[in-house]
């Protein structure tokens, strides 16, 4: 479904839904139109086919306002069972997408696909490609950099499973990105059916013209960037910074854990050699040893947790503010172009005023012509060509504002979701490690019953109350 | 540790729930009721340490740390009244070394307890290797009371006069310790522990308690290691965090809902970092348990090699006896029966006059007599430091496996402590994240 905007859940939600419908719809036709022209609409991947009845349109409204509710969810994504791939030229990992759905554009309930990492990087372009100022959830990395292992070990597949299947969980989130044709088909194209449907677009040429003009645009700058996208840009900014260095934080303390357990190890086994030349003291000794080896081996679950929850999503938080500033980029160029060709404009209105002295009349003769028709002809013309241009500004105007709200709406949920996830993964963080804690304590506190019940049973003689 | 110094009631013992401070106390009360003398009839406490500086004794400028020993009689038909002030006197270092280097050679069949370590080992952070730093002078403090509170509690050595003097006597202790003359004695000793000799027939005993006391040091040493290098690793973990806290502040400033709740985590992370330094602090305390006993295997070892020596010299009495008895018996029957440079020249040269032989018999039969004279002193000298020091060695052993356990027991106090705090922390924390 095609709402026009997304809500901005930044602000109170004391929305009423029937006003609020009513608006939606409005706005849906002013969409319609934008739809009908392709040069300045998000891509071809939209298209009146993907409208759905005001109807549900009401329900993805819903979905927005209310925290994503389990039944308005109609689309279920999985990315699992990895595979390796060996052909002669490559070694390359698959990865098994599964969807289940009850929406109507799908032929079909169930479909199972398999996909590697350069699909998913297609899908994101795609999806950038048609919904320039939307927030789309990043990829994990093409390649990982830090001296890790090689490409393919088994915590690394994993890793980027997980994030994948997160990827596609957020676009079936997202009340527009969802719709997309591109999102449907690499959910359930077959291979070859992909590949061809890559292949269609736009041609070389017009994206290069696309290209161009965003190249120009960012170097021509923006003159009057709304306030309040410098104030996202401000923020953006900031939670950069933020994110990476929290992500740094936390695997400097995963690499503190992992020595302090090294030395740890040495520990217990320690206690047991000195219980060899013991006599009295061989049983305590000896459980010393195995508490320390019981508290090991939950330092190293602890080690794990850390590593497979939280630094994967502080990870993904800076891929993120990757993605906003490349999206408020966009935006800014969008806002360029239409002020470049505002400019245009006035420079063509005051050559209008002027009058077409000397040059022009003189050319005007020597061709022949009467001065006053050629001046009659040269007048229709420049009106032609500033109504001409007044056209495609108004529609440059349409389109950043359309840009704007989108990006607006998409920054509410954004937000959101960050919010939702951050505090999430720190409250599991914290979960895991009072577990931790309570778990050594548990050991530690047996050992104590296991001495003292030693204790009592066997210097009760000794004992001297007094 | 040692914070209760002005008092030493005797705590009930059977009480579960223990701090390591209690279980200090515990071992204390041991000491008074295992049949010690001087510690029931008085009460003694290492209160304070101050710097002082002076000239030593090739006239430099030195500063140095003094103790303040503290003494009472306990009276028990004063109970409950206002117990009188007690006496006390000041002490440096050297002054404990000088007590205990008399302690060890006059009473060489006693494991004499050990001074805390002169200078800081096995450190887990560079900063307390210096010996003026305040938390090592502490911890020497604590170490110095307890060496008294084990000599006093010593069924033998709590009787010493030097000892006694050296609580109660502010002036002129030193002269009256060299008075005694072990200073002569102090060397030999210290050549006769250094010196490799072969025994042929050492108590069983005592040799496998020698071996004991090697290996207790080799692993006492290599827990010793570890534990320092987990301390520096457990440190850097918990700090660490401090930085969460920094950079949760920092966010919180941009955020608007999210603000309070990553405001107040940060100050649970930074509680969290904090709280390391108490931890480690602590664990300080079981480092010195097991460092003492670290030492302790040093003053079995020497019993160990005082038994050997003793058992030496009565091998070679008796062997000299024994080749002495040979020489007379050949003298008198005129048979060479060992091999003998004497023999062989008087062979080649011709045999001696009986007036020659005369005299060499009388001599050898006092030399014999002197000999079995030696050889009876020699046995029952064995024979008594035998069984004084097997009664020591005995009661050491008890006592270390008390001690021990109980150090394995304060250890796991802490280690409970440590993590219902983190529990504690990370709880609230938790509930700062939900507010976010």
């Amino acid at each position: 479904m095609m709402s026009g905007t997304v809500v901005d859940s930044g602000s109170p939600t004391a929305a009423v839904p029937d006003e609020l419908s009513g608006q939606i719809l409005d706005e849906d036709e002013d969409f319609e139109v934008f739809c009908k022209d392709s040069t300045f609409t998000d891509g071809g991947s939209l298209n009146a086919s993907m409208q759905t009845s005001p109807g549900s349109m009401v329900n993805q409204y819903k979905f927005e306002e209310e925290e994503e509710q389990p039944d308005t969810k109609d689309i279920f994504v999985t990315v699992d069972n990895p595979e390796s791939h060996v052909t002669a030229i490559e070694t390359f990992i698959t990865y098994r997408v599964l969807t289940k759905t009850t929406r109507s554009e799908f032929d079909s309930s169930e479909y199972e696909v398999r996909r590697r990492y350069q699909d998913f990087f297609w899908l994101k372009s795609k999806l950038e490609e048609a919904h320039p100022t939307l927030i789309v959830h990043p990829l994990p990395e093409k390649f990982v950099m830090k001296g890790m292992v090689e490409r393919f070990n088994n915590d690394f597949i994993e890793t980027r499973k997980r994030a994948l299947h997160k990827f596609l969980n957020r676009i079936a989130e997202h009340p527009i990105l969802s719709c997309s044709e591109d999102f449907k088909i690499f959910l359930t194209a077959q291979a070859w059916e992909l590949a061809s449907h890559k292949k269609q677009g736009p041609g070389l040429l017009s994206r290069m013209g696309d290209t161009v003009r965003a190249v120009a645009a960012s170097v021509r700058g923006v003159r009057n960037r709304p306030e309040e996208f410098n104030d996202i840009q401000d923020y953006v900014e900031s939670f950069s910074q933020k994110m990476t260095s929290l992500d740094k934080i936390t695997q400097r303390i995963i690499r503190e854990k992992k020595e302090y357990l090294e030395e740890l190890r040495e520990c217990g086994p320690t206690y047991t050699l000195w219980s060899g030349s013991e006599e009295e003291l061989v049983e305590p000794l000896k459980q010393m040893a195995g508490c320390l080896d019981r508290c090991c081996r939950e330092t190293e679950e602890q080690v794990q947790q850390l590593g497979n929850n939280l630094l994967p999503i502080l990870h993904e938080y800076v891929l993120c503010t990757e993605t906003l500033k490349a999206v408020l980029r966009r935006r800014d160029n969008i806002q360029a172009e239409f002020e470049a060709k505002n400019e245009a404009l006035a420079t063509k209105r005051t050559d209008t005023e002027a009058d077409p002295k000397v040059l022009s009349l003189a050319w005007e003769s020597l061709v022949g012509k009467d001065p006053e028709e050629a001046k009659q002809q040269k007048h229709q013309k420049l009106k032609g060509e500033i109504k001409e241009m007044k056209e495609e500004i108004d529609k440059l105007e349409d389109k950043l504002e359309f840009a704007n709200n989108t990006l607006k709406g998409d920054w509410g949920r954004w937000k959101k979701s960050m919010r939702a996830d951050l505090r999430a993964a720190f409250i599991n963080t914290a979960e895991k490690n009072v577990e931790h804690y309570e778990k050594c304590l548990a050991v530690w506190e047996s050992f104590l019953l296991s001495q003292r019940t030693e204790a009592n049973e066997g210097d009760d003689g000794d004992r001297d109350d007094s | 540790m040692m914070a209760d110094t002005g008092s030493e009631e005797i705590a009930v013992i059977g009480n579960t729930d223990l701090t390591p401070s209690e279980l200090e106390n515990n071992i204390k009360n041991t000491m008074v009721e295992k049949g010690a003398t001087l510690l029931k009839r008085m009460e003694i406490n290492v209160a304070e340490a101050e710097k002082r500086t002076g000239k030593n004794a090739v006239s430099m400028q030195e500063t140095y740390t003094v103790y303040l020993i503290e003494t009472r009689a306990v009276d028990p038909s004063s109970e409950g009244a206002n117990p009188a002030p007690p006496d006390s006197l000041w002490r440096r270092y050297s002054e404990f070394e000088l007590l205990r280097n008399y302690l060890l050679v006059t009473y060489s069949f006693v494991v004499v307890p050990p001074l805390p370590e002169k200078r800081a080992e096995f450190v887990w952070h560079k900063l307390s290797a210096d010996n003026m730093d305040p938390d090592f002078v502490e911890r020497r403090r604590v170490g110095l009371e307890n060496f008294l509170l084990r000599v006093a509690s010593h069924p033998v050595l709590s009787n010493d006069k030097i000892f006694y003097s050296f609580l109660t006597q502010e002036q002129g202790w030193k002269e009256v310790v060299f008075e005694t003359g072990f200073q002569a004695k102090s060397d030999s000793r210290l050549k006769a522990l250094n010196a490799t000799f072969r025994v042929k027939n050492p108590d069983k005993r005592f040799a496998e308690m020698k071996h004991y006391g090697d290996e207790l040091q080799s692993v006492i040493s290599q827990l010793l290691r570890v534990r320092a290098r987990v301390a520096d690793r457990l440190y850097g973990v918990y700090k660490v965090h401090g930085n969460y806290g920094r950079v949760f502040s920092e966010w919180s400033a941009i955020e608007r809902e999210m603000g309070d709740g990553l405001q107040s985590a940060g100050h649970h992370m930074d509680a969290y970092a904090a709280s390391v330094d108490d931890i480690l602090e602590e664990e300080e305390h079981y480092a010195d348990q097991l460092k003492e006993y670290l030492f302790y295997t040093e003053a079995l070892r020497a019993v160990c090699r005082k038994h050997e020596l003793c058992q030496f010299e009565l091998e070679m009495a008796a062997q000299d006896l024994t080749s002495k008895k040979q020489q007379r018996e050949e003298l008198a029957t005129g048979t060479v029966r060992t091999f003998s440079l004497k023999g062989m020249t008087s062979k080649l040269f011709g045999q001696e006059t009986p007036e020659q032989r005369e005299a060499k018999i009388k001599t050898l039969e006092s030399q014999i007599e002197e000999g079995e004279e030696m050889v009876k002193d020699k046995n029952a000298e064995s024979e008594e430091f035998v069984k004084n020091a097997w009664v020591d060695i005995e009661r050491f052993r008890e006592q270390k496996d008390r001690d021990l356990k109980e150090a394995l027991i304060s250890y796991a106090i802490m280690q409970i402590s440590m993590c219902k705090k983190g529990i504690q922390v990370w709880s609230n924390a938790k509930e700062c994240f939900s507010k976010m």
